[in-house]
């Protein structure tokens, strides 16, 4: 799964040589080989690609920004890769007050933080019901926004995600 | 900007360490644990700083990153690596140790907790060989992993023989000075115990094997409970039972025609909604009614009850009256076109009806005129007049959607006579502005007319008294009851039961001659007079409360017409009528996320589900699999091969194939002998709880949920199967060699129980498991009985068939082929719809050319490929037989078009003959 993500991302970046790769434990953590020492960890290798890539800006522009992207990457991790049934509750209501006024999750373009937050969300994101997605509006927009970004999905299916509702007579 | 900490919070350790290690400039403020700080989050959460930019970071590890950024030090990737490992790794040992340790007095057990993670730390420092993690300056990692540290360490000094180097490396650090102030402004010296209110208000970290569960899934087979434990109680009860044996007598012989109500027996009516004639039903109406009931009365032979399960096409109205003049028929010729059009795709997805009829006949027209007298005599017919429309040169009523105008509302031109298409609002055809006749396009005239009216509030408080009954012993759905509920709510209202039209049930009242009956009225009596075209003894059934019990399976759109209208016209004719006990609606299936759409032509319609070369068994699977059950559902290619290539071919398909393939390769074809183990007997009781709940589900009517358990088994048998490996141990010893025996042996019967609980969602396929295991036809009408009975049904020494694949891999392409085809016309729409800003602009350069009057290349050029779009969308649309006044409309803005660039190409526009005519 993550080694997938990290494929994507190689090609949105457009890094001419792919990577070798292997994973640690049950978990499958990524490890990157051709590195010296070896990195572990997928948020560690995303933001290294992103280094060697010259697309510096997706990792945010302003110091604020750059520190939004960590604590994103962060929340994918703790948050998106472990979680139960009520959690994700939380998680989709409080990225939807999150993303109420917002286009990306950091600054004003997209940044690693969108692109890894849209891989993790995406098993949880095509389990949702129609009145779900509806429910969480600004995150299913804001999915549907990235997921049609060039180049971003690759590995996933794309959601579908109907741009007029239909149980708008449900109050919130 | 600001940061917002709370006192003995370990995680405003390592903050308040990075702020004076940096010396960066911030104010701090100490809040409660609850004190709400990031206002998008809905738990607490701090440490929390608030940037100058006004945003939140609410991640201490991001927080204390962007107080070294602040000072110039930026993390490299070492450092990196070493603050994901903390959050993924450490934090939540950290956590779990604090729970034990704090709450629970483990102290003990709670350090093993951290042992994996500090030998990692270790032998890492101490290859290392720095002072520090990512070498000879402090960095953020440092400060991070001192602080997680903090509480386990700063108090143990006594661990030192272990984990050298970490302790070494954790004294240096936790000697800075910044380390120690923030130490003892969270802490204050209390130690552990400051954690206690702060740990207190955590949830209760998850143990380390939920944390490795998968996350969960809400679709059916795949959320699974976990293991489940079984006691020796259930171990013993469920080899009892295995050892049973088949029943010697055989339940259900051939069904004999016709079905009437037996003594003694439950005798089960099973009715689905009545299709609408006029259209080929879509996948949602063929999960929410037809399958649905099918299942069902499937089910229901299987435990040995008397069912008798009807349905038929409900033909009169006026819609059948429009499709008929669309088609150039008579009104019974559509009937007759379209019935058999239903018939032949009910029968394609195996639909096993009892019976299945129409509305238009005999019986029909006694029955319901029948109904009529009785609640004319018991006055619950009242009668009134209503204002209509009514063409005069068609010398007739126009009733709803023969009479178009504008919506007096949203003021959309093409409103209909019921409802206004564009804003959804019901209307009255009255109110109508400038209404025209459909068919002959004049104006019509309002005149009275006289109609009789179902008096609803005179039987409302019998009604309530048998929903109260119904709703409580039978099995309603929740939605049934809450639209139910709704309607009474609302208090009910006379409803008119005639129509000015000529396509219906004659109203036999002298006067109301020329009228017919209402179809909501009228369609529901089907029910009975379908019931009397099948058997002369319909009666049995249908004057029958005590003996019968009338399940009805439909839509959710359908429920008040069987809930509250239909019982009400039955109750006031007071003839012992059998009413709903079970009411079972399903919420809406749609399209890969939008509706099915006849007249757009998204989704797959009845008829074409047999051109995929997808078998109806694979098909009714996955309708089942998907079935609107509680919520909306929606039918998507992609999810249908999923679960094709996972659920079917992977699970099932493989547990049942290998079963047979190795009675067939180790055994010569015979079931070899069963010496039951711990293990065998554990996964008999595993198997025969699965089969329980089953029961259970489907006794209630949730198909889709009890489908479930069924993957379930299959699921547990491969796990067994691999577990076992009996292709490796029939190669060994004896002893082992018997033990591949068990495990085949008991594998083989479990797939012949899947062939009984697979009967009523994959008949064929079930067949075909029965066939190639050529299992007793005994079996069928033994493991469903009771609450389940999972007998040995292949014993030692029976020779099965030939064993063969039963599912084949849909594969990506052949899936992405169906997706186009089927969405293919809603592309082209897309397609046409983004084409129309194009248009527009082009009609607007138009404009702008007409008027200069010259010739202009450029706008010709947009033109020339508007013109080329907008003869695609034509062509399209004249493809797909779309309504006419839709592609005029579109021909019309083609010519437009055409007129307007040969303007801009400085020719003459108007005489353009043989364009004008070629389109």
């Amino acid at each position: 799964m993550a080694l997938r993500e990290l494929a994507s991302l190689e090609k949105y970046l457009g890094l001419k040589k792919p990577n070798k790769y292997s994973t640690q434990g049950d978990k499958k953590i990524p490890v990157l080989q051709n590195n010296s020492p070896p990195l572990v960890g997928l948020v560690t290798i995303a933001c290294h690609l992103v280094k060697e890539s010259n697309h510096q800006e997706l990792l945010g522009d302003t110091a604020d920004s750059r520190a939004v992207v960590q604590q994103w990457l962060e929340y994918r991790l703790t948050r998106l890769d472990i979680y139960t049934k009520e959690d994700i509750k939380t998680v989709l209501k409080d990225l939807n007050l999150y993303l109420q006024d917002k286009v990306f999750l950091a600054g004003n373009h997209v940044t690693l933080a969108d692109i890894l937050i849209y891989y993790g969300l995406h098993p949880i994101i095509v389990d949702l019901a129609v009145q779900e997605k509806e429910e969480y509006v600004n995150v299913t927009r804001w999915f549907d926004h990235i997921q049609h970004h060039p180049g971003i999905r690759h590995h996933l299916p794309p959601v579908v995600v109907l741009r007029n509702r239909i149980y708008t007579s449900r109050h919130r | 900007m600001k940061l917002f900490v709370s006192e003995g919070n370990p995680h405003c350790l390592k903050v308040l360490a990075a702020l004076e290690v940096t010396g960066v400039q911030c104010g701090v403020q100490t809040v409660s644990h609850e004190e709400k700080v990031v206002p998008f989050l809905s738990r607490p959460a701090l440490p929390a700083l608030l940037l100058p930019s006004g945003q939140y970071l609410f991640s201490s590890n991001a927080i204390c990153r962007y107080f070294f950024e602040a000072n110039g030090q930026e993390c490299n990737n070492l450092c990196n690596q070493w603050l994901e490992w903390e959050t993924t790794v450490l934090q939540p040992a950290l956590l779990q140790t604090l729970h034990m340790a704090v709450l629970q007095g483990k102290g003990s057990e709670a350090s093993k907790v951290l042992q994996s993670p500090l030998n990692v730390l270790d032998q890492s420092l101490s290859k290392g060989n720095m002072s520090y993690l990512t070498g000879e300056a402090v960095s953020v990692a440092d400060v991070v992993l001192w602080g997680t540290l903090h509480p386990v360490l700063s108090d143990s000094p006594s661990a030192s023989s272990e984990h050298e180097s970490v302790r070494t490396w954790f004294d240096r650090v936790a000697a800075l000075h910044s380390c120690q102030s923030a130490a003892q402004k969270v802490l204050q010296g209390k130690g552990l115990q400051a954690m206690k209110s702060y740990v207190q208000k955590q949830p209760a970290p998850p143990s380390s094997q939920c944390r490795d569960a998968q996350p969960c899934n809400s679709s059916p087979a795949e959320s699974e409970e976990g293991e489940r434990v079984v006691s020796e109680e259930e171990m013993e009860a469920a080899v009892n039972t295995w050892s049973k044996g088949l029943n010697s007598t055989s339940l259900a012989a051939d069904k004999q025609h016709p079905i009437l109500p037996q003594e003694g027996k439950r005798n089960v009516l099973v009715t689905s909604a009545l299709p609408y004639v006029n259209n080929v039903p879509h996948l949602g109406n063929i999960i929410g009614c037809v399958l649905s009931a099918d299942v069902f009365s499937r089910y229901g032979r299987l435990r040995g009850w008397n069912v008798l399960f009807v349905c038929g096409t409900d033909e009169y109205g006026t819609a059948t009256e429009n499709k008929a003049r669309e088609e150039g028929l008579t009104p019974q010729q559509i009937c007759d076109k379209y019935h058999a059009v239903h018939a032949s795709i009910y029968k394609w997805f195996q639909i096993d009806f009892d019976f299945f009829g129409r509305t238009t006949t005999e019986k029909q027209t006694e029955i319901a005129q029948d109904i009529f007298w009785r609640l004319h005599q018991n006055e619950y017919l009242v009668e009134d007049t209503v204002e209509q429309l009514r063409c005069e040169k068609c010398q007739r009523f126009l009733a709803d959607r023969f009479v178009e105008g504008m919506c007096p509302h949203c003021s959309y031109p093409e409103a209909r006579g019921d409802q206004c298409d564009k804003c959804g609002r019901l209307i009255n055809a009255v109110e109508l502005r400038e209404p025209q006749c459909k068919v002959c396009r004049q104006t019509p005239v309002i005149r009275s007319s006289k109609h009789l009216f179902l008096d609803l509030p005179k039987l409302e408080s019998q009604l309530e008294q048998w929903l109260d009954k119904s709703t409580s012993s039978g099995d309603w759905t929740l939605n049934a009851k809450q639209i139910t509920r709704s309607w009474i709510r609302d208090g009910l209202k006379p409803r008119c039961i005639t129509r000015d039209l000529q396509w219906g049930t004659p109203v036999p009242h002298p006067d109301f001659r020329e009228k017919v009956f209402y179809v909501w009225f009228d369609a529901p009596i089907g029910y009975l007079s379908i019931t009397a075209n099948y058997t002369k003894e319909w009666e049995k059934w249908w004057k029958n409360p005590h003996q019968v019990e009338l399940y009805n399976f439909m839509a959710k759109d359908n429920v008040p017409f069987h809930s509250v209208v239909f019982p009400c016209s039955l109750l006031g004719a007071q003839d012992n009528y059998t009413l709903v006990n079970h009411l079972v609606a399903t919420e809406y299936l749609n399209y890969e996320d939008t509706k099915f759409s006849k007249s757009r032509g998204v989704g797959v319609f009845g008829d074409m589900a047999k051109d995929t070369g997808i078998p109806s068994d694979v098909w009714r699977f996955y309708l089942l699999y998907v079935r609107p059950e509680g919520q909306d559902s929606a039918f998507s290619w992609a999810d249908m091969a999923l679960k094709n290539n996972s659920e079917l071919l992977n699970n099932l398909g493989n547990f049942i194939n290998r079963a047979g393939m190795f009675v067939t390769k180790f055994f010569e074809g015979c079931v070899p002998v069963m010496d039951l183990q711990r293990e065998d007997k554990k996964l008999l009781a595993l198997v025969g709880w699965e089969l329980q709940q089953y029961i259970q589900l489907m006794d209630k009517v949730k198909i889709r949920d009890a489908l479930k358990h069924i993957l379930n088994i299959s699921r547990h048998g491969n796990q067994y199967i691999q577990v076992n490996e009996p292709w490796k141990k029939i190669k060994e010893g004896d002893p082992e060699r018997q033990r591949a025996g068990t495990v085949t042996g008991v594998s083989v019967n479990i797939a012949c129980l899947l062939s009984v609980m697979l009967f009523p969602y994959m008949p064929a396929v079930s067949q075909t498991i029965r066939d190639q295991l050529n299992a007793p036809q005994s079996c069928i009408d033994t493991m469903l009985q009771g609450t389940g009975t999972f007998v040995c049904s292949l014993s030692a020494g029976h020779r099965i068939g030939t064993v063969s694949p039963l599912f084949q891999k849909l594969e990506a392409d052949q899936i992405e082929a169906l997706k186009k085809r089927f969405g293919g016309q809603q592309k082209t729409l897309q397609n046409a719809a983004n084409a129309q800003p194009a248009v527009a602009a082009a009609a607007a350069v138009g404009v702008k050319a007409t008027t200069s009057g010259g010739v202009d290349p450029e706008k010709a050029k947009q033109l020339t490929k508007a013109v080329a779009e907008q003869g695609d969308k034509v062509r399209a649309l004249k493809a797909q037989k779309a309504e006419k006044d839709v592609v005029a409309a579109e021909v019309s803005k083609l010519l437009d078009l055409k007129k307007q660039l040969a303007l801009a190409e400085g020719k003459n526009p108007d005489p353009a003959p043989q364009k004008g005519k070629k389109k």
